[in-house]
C-alpha cells in the first residue's frame, strides 16, 4: 500500500542560511490491511513524512508510491485513494457539520444527492446525527474529532492517515475514537497509518510499530518483536536483606541475558533498594520459574518476584539513550 | 446497534475529465464558501452598509470638486465605488483562507483531488458574489439620483471586475499562505497596499488635478486602468481605448495571481 524509498525533505529557513533535514532517506513498506503506528519524539519527522505521503508536501528527494500511485507523478491518483485526518480540526468554525460533509463528498466528485446520502450515513455511524446542523465551535473536543474522522471517510478511502487522532482528548473520548478506528478496520479492512505519542496506544492497538528519530526509521516490527529484540524482559526479585541480595545476584548471573547481572546494569532508574535484584532475561515468563527453582536450590528465600515486560519507551531508550516520554508535546 | 446498508468499505473514486471537473471544483468551493452567508445572512447584510455610506455621505461632495461635472458625477462616481469595493473585498479574502489554514480545513481540502486553481477561483468568486449584490444595490439607489443606466456596459463592467477580483483574491490567498502561521505579513502588506492602490487610481477623486508625478505613478497602477475602463463602460461606450487597457490590466492581475497562488499550493502550504 505504501512503498517509500530514500524519502527526504529539507526545509530552509532564514533565507536559505539554515537547513533543517526533517526527513533523511526514509524507507518504508506497508502491506494493505495493516494498522501501523508511526512513533517518534517531537521533531522526529513524523508529520513531515505524513505530509509527503499525503501529497501535501513534495519531497526534496526520494520516491514513494501510495495506494499504487506515485506521489510526485500522480498526486491526483493518490488523493483519490487516500483519506487524511490531520492533527487540527478539519471542519471550519462557521460551517455546519453536515454542510462540510456534503462539500467534502462533492470535492471527491459525488453528485449532490450522493454526497448527502453519504453525509447522513457517516453522521449516523459516528453518532453525530444530532449535531448535523451545529457549527464546530459549539462542539466538544471529542465530537469535533468524530467530525474530523467522518470527513476523512467521506469517499471510503482504501488507506486512511491519521495524525495524532487521540491527542488532546479526555480518556473517554480517546477510548471512543479508538473503538471506532478498530471497528472500522475490522469491517472494511482499510489500511490505517497513524501517528501517536501515546505509547500504550501504539503498543496495544497497532500490529506494526515504526519508530522514527531524527528523520530516519530506527525500528520497525510488531510491538512484541521490538520489545524482545531491542529492550528485552527483566525479572525483579525482592530479597529480605542485602546479604541475600548479594548471593541472589551470583545465582542470577547464569540466567542473565547480559554479561553481568549484578549490580543492575540498566542506566535508567536510580539504583533500587539494595534488597532488590534486577535480572535482564530473554523471556521473563519462562525464566521466572527456573530462576525461582535455582534460588530455592541455593537456599535463598525470595520475598517477591516479578516478570517485567519492557515498554516501547524502553525500546526507544535502548536505541537512542533518550526517553520518548521526556519530550511531551508542548502544544 | 444501528443497522445500515451504507458501507465503510473502500470504494475507489473514479477519475474525471479535466474540464468538467474544473468547473465542478469551482462550484464546490464557491458553494461551500457561500453557504454560511446564506444560512446566516446578517453578516452579508452588514457588508451592504459600506457602499450605502459612500453613496450618501461621499457622493454628494463630488459635485463640489467638479468630478465629471454636475449630473455626470454619478456616472463617474458609481463605477469608482465598485472598483473600490473590489479592492476591499477580495483583498481581504485571504483572511478567511488564513483562518482555515491555521485550522485544519484547508489541509483537508488540499488532500482531496480538487484542482488547486479551481480552489482559488471558487473562493474569490464568493467575494465577487458579495460584490455583485452590493453593485446591484448601489445601481438601484443611484438611478433615482440621476445615474444613467447602460445595461450592457454595466454587465461588461461587472465581468471586468470579476476577472480583476479573482486575480486580486488569488494574490490575497497567496499572501495568506506565505504569512502563515503568524499572519503578520498578511495584515501588514494588505494594509500597506490597499491605500496606495486606491488613492493612486483616482477611484474616489479624479487624478486630473494632481501634480504630474502623481499622474505618472497612477499610470503604472493597474487599478487606474480598470477604473478608467469601468467609467467608459458605464457611459455606454465600448470603443474607448481605456477599455482595452482595463481588460488587459484585469487579465494580467488574474494571470499572475492564479499562477503564483497555484504554484504556492503545489509547493506545500502549512504551518
Amino acid at each position: 500500500m505504501i512503498h517509500a524509498r530514500k524519502l527526504s525533505r529539507t526545509f530552509t529557513r532564514k533565507r536559505g542560511k539554515e537547513r533543517v533535514d526533517a526527513v533523511r532517506g526514509l524507507d518504508l513498506d506497508v502491506e494493505a490491511g495493516t494498522l501501523l503506528a508511526f512513533l517518534g519524539p517531537n521533531g522526529a519527522g513524523k508529520s513531515t513524512t505524513l505530509r509527503m505521503l499525503t501529497t501535501l508536501l513534495p519531497p526534496t528527494s526520494g520516491t514513494a508510491t501510495v495506494a499504487g500511485c506515485d506521489i510526485a507523478r500522480d498526486p491526483d491518483g493518490v488523493r483519490r485513494r487516500i483519506g487524511y485526518v490531520g492533527q487540527k480540526n478539519s471542519a471550519s468554525d462557521h460551517h455546519r457539520v453536515r454542510d462540510e460533509l456534503v462539500a467534502q463528498g462533492r470535492a471527491y466528485g459525488m453528485t449532490r444527492a450522493r454526497a448527502g446520502e453519504r453525509a447522513d450515513a457517516l453522521l449516523d455511524r459516528l453518532d453525530l446525527q444530532e449535531l448535523a446542523n451545529r457549527t464546530p465551535t459549539t462542539l466538544s473536543g471529542g465530537q469535533r474529532r468524530r467530525v474530523d474522522i467522518a470527513l476523512g471517510l467521506v469517499h471510503a478511502p482504501e488507506l486512511l492517515f491519521l495524525d495524532e487522532p487521540s491527542t488532546g482528548l479526555d480518556p473517554h473520548s480517546r477510548a471512543e475514537v479508538w473503538n471506532f478506528i478498530l471497528r472500522l478496520r475490522e469491517e472494511s479492512g482499510m489500511t490505517l497509518f497513524l501517528t501517536t505519542h501515546y505509547l500504550e496506544e501504539a503498543d496495544s492497538m497497532a500490529e506494526r510499530v515504526v519508530i522514527v528519530d531524527r528523520g530516519r526509521t530506527i525500528a520497525d516490527g510488531t510491538a512484541d518483536e521490538l520489545k524482545s529484540e531491542l529492550a528485552g524482559d527483566r525479572i525483579d526479585l525482592g530479597l529480605r536483606d542485602a546479604a541475600d541480595a548479594e548471593r541472589a545476584r551470583g545465582v542470577a548471573a547464569r540466567f542473565s541475558s547480559e554479561a553481568a547481572a549484578a549490580p543492575d546494569p540498566s542506566p535508567a532508574p536510580a539504583e533500587p533498594a539494595d534488597t532488590t535484584v534486577r535480572i535482564p532475561v530473554p523471556n521473563a515468563d519462562t525464566a521466572l520459574p527456573e530462576l525461582l527453582a535455582a534460588m530455592e536450590g541455593a537456599g535463598i528465600k525470595v520475598a517477591t518476584a516479578r516478570g517485567v515486560r519492557p515498554t516501547l519507551d524502553d525500546v526507544f531508550l535502548a536505541l537512542t539513550g533518550r526517553s520518548l516520554t521526556e519530550e511531551e508535546p508542548t502544544e | 446497534m444501528t443497522v445500515r446498508t451504507e458501507s465503510l468499505a473502500p470504494a475507489p473514486v473514479p477519475a474525471r475529465s479535466p474540464a468538467a471537473s474544473f468547473v465542478r471544483d469551482v462550484a464546490t468551493v464557491f458553494t461551500r464558501e457561500i453557504t454560511p452567508s446564506v444560512r446566516d445572512p446578517l453578516g452579508m447584510l452588514l457588508t451592504m452598509g459600506q457602499p450605502l455610506l459612500l453613496l450618501f455621505f461621499f457622493g454628494p461632495l463630488l459635485g463640489g470638486v467638479g468630478a465629471g461635472g454636475g449630473d455626470g458625477s454619478w456616472q463617474w462616481f458609481v463605477p469608482g465605488v465598485l472598483v473600490m469595493l473590489t479592492l476591499f473585498g477580495p483583498m481581504m479574502a485571504g483572511y478567511n483562507l488564513l483562518v482555515e489554514l491555521l485550522g485544519g480545513a484547508m489541509e483537508r481540502m488540499l488532500v482531496s483531488p480538487m484542482n488547486r486553481t479551481a480552489m482559488l477561483i471558487g473562493r474569490a468568486l464568493k467575494e465577487f458574489a458579495v460584490l455583485l449584490v452590493q453593485a446591484v444595490l448601489i445601481v438601484l439607489l443611484a438611478v433615482p439620483m440621476g445615474f444613467e443606466l447602460y445595461p450592457l456596459g454595466l454587465l461588461a463592467g461587472l465581468l471586468l471586475l470579476a476577472v480583476f477580483g479573482v486575480g486580486l483574491g488569488s494574490l490575497s490567498f497567496l499572501l495568506a499562505m506565505k504569512s502563515a502561521p503568524s499572519g503578520e505579513l498578511f495584515y501588514g502588506v494588505t494594509q500597506l497596499a490597499v491605500f496606495p492602490l486606491m488613492l493612486l487610481s483616482g477611484v474616489l477623486l479624479p487624478m486630473d488635478f494632481g501634480p504630474q508625478w502623481l499622474q505618472t505613478v497612477a499610470t503604472v497602477n493597474p487599478v487606474t486602468h480598470i477604473a478608467d475602463a469601468m467609467r467608459a463602460l458605464f457611459t455606454g461606450s465600448f470603443t474607448d481605448p481605456s477599455i482595452a487597457w482595463g481588460a488587459l490590466s484585469a487579465a494580467a492581475v488574474a494571470a499572475v495571481g492564479l499562477t503564483l497562488g497555484t504554484r504556492a499550493m503545489r509547493k506545500g502550504v502549512g504551518v
